[in-house]
């Protein structure tokens, strides 16, 4: 938050990298104990100013993130990673998470290698037709999204008729559930900047 | 873990079902989803959120989401606490003038603003924020923006946080907790219906 990080902030869906800014004060990195080394878990993350934020309950921090992981990274007899990010970046579009949309919707180009729908995704919003199989993924995930929640049988129907199994089916609700916490951690300490 | 896993008890998930067999292939994610849950509500040190103000905060957030086996497990919490028996009214009056629906709100002025979507602004009752204290009320309404209309937080919320006595740690871990929320109660929903379309396509394929 000083005179050298001033914050340009992005106005639209953008697969660009951002950077993000906290309101609040993070733990500066020389106070870390090894408490906090493990709430990081990749100590890596001590040079984020989000995850030396969010280490200050590292007990929560480690938990959220090696659920956040498992979901997207353990691809074993599931959906591909592809469509998990497809899950995340439809959930930020919709919950209107400029910063978390920009990161997964990368993700899902480069492990779909589909740049120009996901880009639509973006630019168009959660309403774009993206392919039965994809438009099924991002259904599911605004419906999950909305207050009250509005996820029901026909979401099920529809993925099962996009070609998901019941195991892929649990992984689009992980991915767009978790979704719902990143996005309200990134929107509301901080924000994003260009 | 000796606790019994709580989204598998919200879910209705039971030993040996095909649901059970599918979140045993995400080990990692099922254990640590219960560990949040742990270190939110077990927490080993609760000096910046007390468990009275957590119960009370996840019962008013899973109760905005509408009536749910979610919702009556954090009622009950907040019912046996010591502390937060005493605010049990209060909350639930408030969930029923918070009640709406999201998300809505507006995004940064520019291309995206004809997406902008109005909404209630809420604000705890005046005749409720005695019994509450400044602390909870400020929560609460922070918590409504969380749930209902995220896009909206700015810096400013932050300080009203902060001027109503949180601290930054506090602030965290009340983020976390109604973040978190927001994803447990989308995951046992979607367990749940996933679970009772299994169940329609066993009594087909049995032919009842």
């Amino acid at each position: 938050m000083s005179a050298e990080n001033k914050v340009i902030p992005p106005v639209v869906f953008t697969q660009d990298e951002l950077g993000w800014v906290s309101w609040i004060d993070p733990l500066p990195e020389a106070e870390l104990t090894e408490r906090h080394f493990s709430g990081l878990v990749d100590r890596a993350r001590a040079k984020s100013e989000y995850f030396r934020l969010l280490v200050r309950d590292p007990e929560v921090l480690e938990a959220r993130t090696k659920t956040d992981k498992d979901i997207f990274y353990n691809t074993a007899d599931g959906l591909p990673r592809a469509e998990r990010e497809l899950a995340a970046a439809a959930t930020s579009r919709y919950n209107g998470c400029i910063y978390c949309a920009s990161v997964h919707a990368r993700f899902a180009s480069t492990y779909s290698k589909r740049g120009d729908d996901v880009q639509r995704l973006l630019d168009e919003g959660v309403g774009a037709d993206l392919g039965e199989r994809w438009n099924a993924v991002v259904k599911a995930s605004v419906a999950l999204a909305a207050t009250p929640i509005a996820f029901g049988p026909d979401n099920i129907e529809e993925l099962r008729r996009a070609g998901l199994d019941d195991a892929e089916i649990v992984d689009v609700i992980n991915g767009a559930s978790f979704f719902n916490w990143a996005n309200r951690l990134m929107l509301s300490l901080g924000e994003p900047s260009k | 873990m000796g606790t019994k896993d709580i989204i598998d008890t919200l879910a209705g998930i039971e030993p040996g079902s095909a649901l059970d067999t599918i979140r045993a292939r995400r080990l990692q994610a099922r254990e640590n989803a219960q560990k949040s849950y742990l270190s939110l509500f077990e927490p080993i040190d609760a000096s910046d959120f007390s468990l009275a103000e957590r119960a009370a905060v996840a019962a008013f957030v899973t109760g905005l989401h509408g009536e749910s086996p979610v919702a009556a497990f954090y009622r009950e919490k907040l019912a046996v606490n010591a502390d937060g028996a005493a605010l049990f009214e209060a909350i639930k009056a408030e969930i029923e003038r918070g009640k709406t629906s999201g998300p809505y709100g507006a995004f940064p002025a520019g291309p995206l603003s004809v997406e902008n979507k109005a909404g209630l602004i809420y604000r705890v009752s005046t005749e409720r924020r005695p019994a509450l204290g400044a602390r909870l009320v400020a929560a609460l309404e922070h918590a409504h923006l969380l749930v209902f209309r995220p896009r909206d937080a700015a810096s400013s919320d932050m300080k009203a946080l902060l001027a109503a006595g949180w601290s930054n740690t506090g602030i965290v871990t009340f983020s976390q907790l109604v973040a978190f929320l927001s994803f447990q109660v989308r995951v046992v929903t979607g367990l749940r219906v996933l679970g009772a379309s299994l169940g329609r396509t066993a009594n087909a394929a049995s032919g009842a």
